[in-house]
């Protein structure tokens, strides 16, 4: 028998290899129930879940809320705009002030980064991190290797690049983490000013040609230009940015080998990514989001199995 | 104390055969009657049950295997790993034998119970097993097809091992 070697999923960097395979294992039984007529389990019956998203979603948000449905929790949904953050309170009291409703776990989404894992020493509750700032998605990561995992069998030895916005990127952050303790080798691809100065330091490769990062991939994972989060111009112009490292069909089918593509979502088709690429055989951007539901009630599962 | 056989190989098979045939008594030709096995190790059970009885009567018998773990009531008092569920027929107004190779607390037969439920609403729900350890039941739950009832103590464990899996067939009564 097994179980997770935290309390709370923070981020990649904090657990385990054992760990992500338990997630990933868990996550192939999820997906068989969410594609029952029945795709409902009591699991949760008696836990209630706060999702708390200081920062805007759509994808991960609703894909929370449907693996806690699904795992037959109760939840409560919470968002900044429409909240007294506006009016002045801090993150602990109102996070108190919802676990004083007696709440067994939260699922958090704030600009800062570490916001999650200050929250695990302040409060009794579980977290889960559904992203902080520019540091950590770990249920993002999950989903893309199982996705990855679905497509291609054993990540050991695969090559994948991440490619765009490495800078402003918690996705990045925690896909080359798990990849990286699956066994996989990474490289990171975009303009010189997206690419964090020590990247290489967490033993990836950089490569600042994207047809040559195509080349050495077996799957691509794509990445949006975070504008909201530029606060000074990185790049000269959202045109010559898509002229040197947007993917389209022509591109893709002059490499020499079918590669996998991936998108974390949103996606601003035309900037990084073109429709009929998005839209191609080789995209799983769907399965991705699929899987998402699947991965998140694994997590939840696991977690609330902790004493 | 030394582990005491239960049953093992040729009586083992004798009762088996048994049981197929009681379930025949009943069910005739399993026009309208699925098995389900449960995991982890009730599936061995099942699948053998489905094998002779597919040489008995010579035709095709559906049987699926059915995990229960996300439907338990103790799983965050003790470590569960789910297992596969592999159910690939509807089993709306159809005859269930559900299968398991103990029967102890009757626990694991109330989850599955609950988890069969995501596959349809049959008409009959019938519980066979290999070993009833009686008088020790959390739930008031009986089987209806049983191959051998002991009496045993809480601190002791009944384990079946099965050919495909373990390389020899061997009901054994351990102390724990």
């Amino acid at each position: 028998m097994s179980n997770l070697s935290v309390n709370h999923l923070l981020g990649i960097k904090y657990i385990t290899k054992t760990d992500i395979e338990l997630i990933l294992d868990t996550a192939t039984n999820f997906k068989e129930v969410i594609n029952r007529p029945i795709k409902k389990v009591p699991s949760l019956r008696d836990l209630t879940v706060a999702n708390l998203f200081f920062e805007n979603s759509t994808r991960t948000r609703l894909s929370f809320e449907l693996a806690q449905k699904r795992l037959s929790a109760d939840v409560v949904n919470f968002s900044a705009s429409s909240s007294s953050v506006k009016k002045g309170e801090t993150l602990i009291d109102t996070v108190n002030n919802i676990l004083a409703m007696k709440v067994d776990m939260v699922v958090m989404r704030h600009s800062s980064a570490g916001a999650a894992e200050f929250l695990s020493k302040k409060v009794k509750a579980k977290i889960v991190n559904a992203g902080d700032g520019a540091h950590e998605h770990p249920t993002q990561a999950l989903l893309d290797a199982f996705s990855m995992q679905e497509k291609l069998g054993n990540l050991k030895g695969r090559k994948i690049a991440i490619i765009g916005d490495i800078l402003h990127s918690r996705v990045a952050l925690s896909n080359i983490f798990c990849l990286q303790k699956l066994g996989a080798e990474v490289k990171v691809c975009g303009p010189k000013t997206l690419i964090p100065k020590y990247i290489e330091s967490l033993g990836v490769t950089v490569e600042t040609d994207l047809r040559k990062a195509l080349e050495w991939c077996d799957v691509a994972n794509m990445l949006r230009i975070q504008l909201e989060r530029q606060d000074i111009k990185f790049f000269p112009s959202i045109r010559e940015y898509t002229m040197l490292y947007g993917l389209d069909k022509t591109l893709l089918d002059s490499l020499s080998k079918k590669i996998v593509i991936m998108h974390p979502g949103p996606i601003n088709r035309g900037v990084e990514i073109t429709s009929d690429v998005a839209d191609s055989d080789q995209s799983i951007i769907l399965d991705q989001v699929e899987n998402g539901v699947a991965v998140r009630m694994a997590v939840m599962f696991l977690l609330a199995g902790r004493q | 104390m030394k582990p005491r056989v239960l049953l093992e190989n040729k009586q083992l098979e004798i009762t088996l055969t048994r049981l197929c045939y009681q379930l025949i008594e009943v069910h005739n030709d399993f026009s309208n009657t699925v098995i389900i096995g449960l995991q982890p190790r009730g599936i061995y059970l099942a699948h053998r049950i489905q094998k002779l009885l597919e040489g008995i009567l010579k035709k095709k018998i559906d049987c699926g295997d059915l995990d229960t773990t996300f439907y338990r009531d103790d799983f965050r008092k003790k470590e569960l790993k789910p297992n596969k569920t592999n159910i690939d027929f509807i089993i709306e107004d159809k005859y269930v034998v559900l299968v398991d190779d103990v029967l102890f607390t009757g626990r694991t037969i109330r989850a599955g119970l609950d988890a069969m439920l995501a596959f349809g609403r049959p008409s009959d729900v019938e519980l066979l097993v290999l070993v009833d350890r009686r008088f020790s039941r959390h739930v008031p739950i009986q089987a209806k097809y049983i191959g051998l009832v002991i009496d045993s103590i809480e601190t002791q464990n009944v384990k079946v091992d099965w050919k495909e899996l373990d390389g020899k067939d061997r009901v054994t009564l351990i102390d724990k």
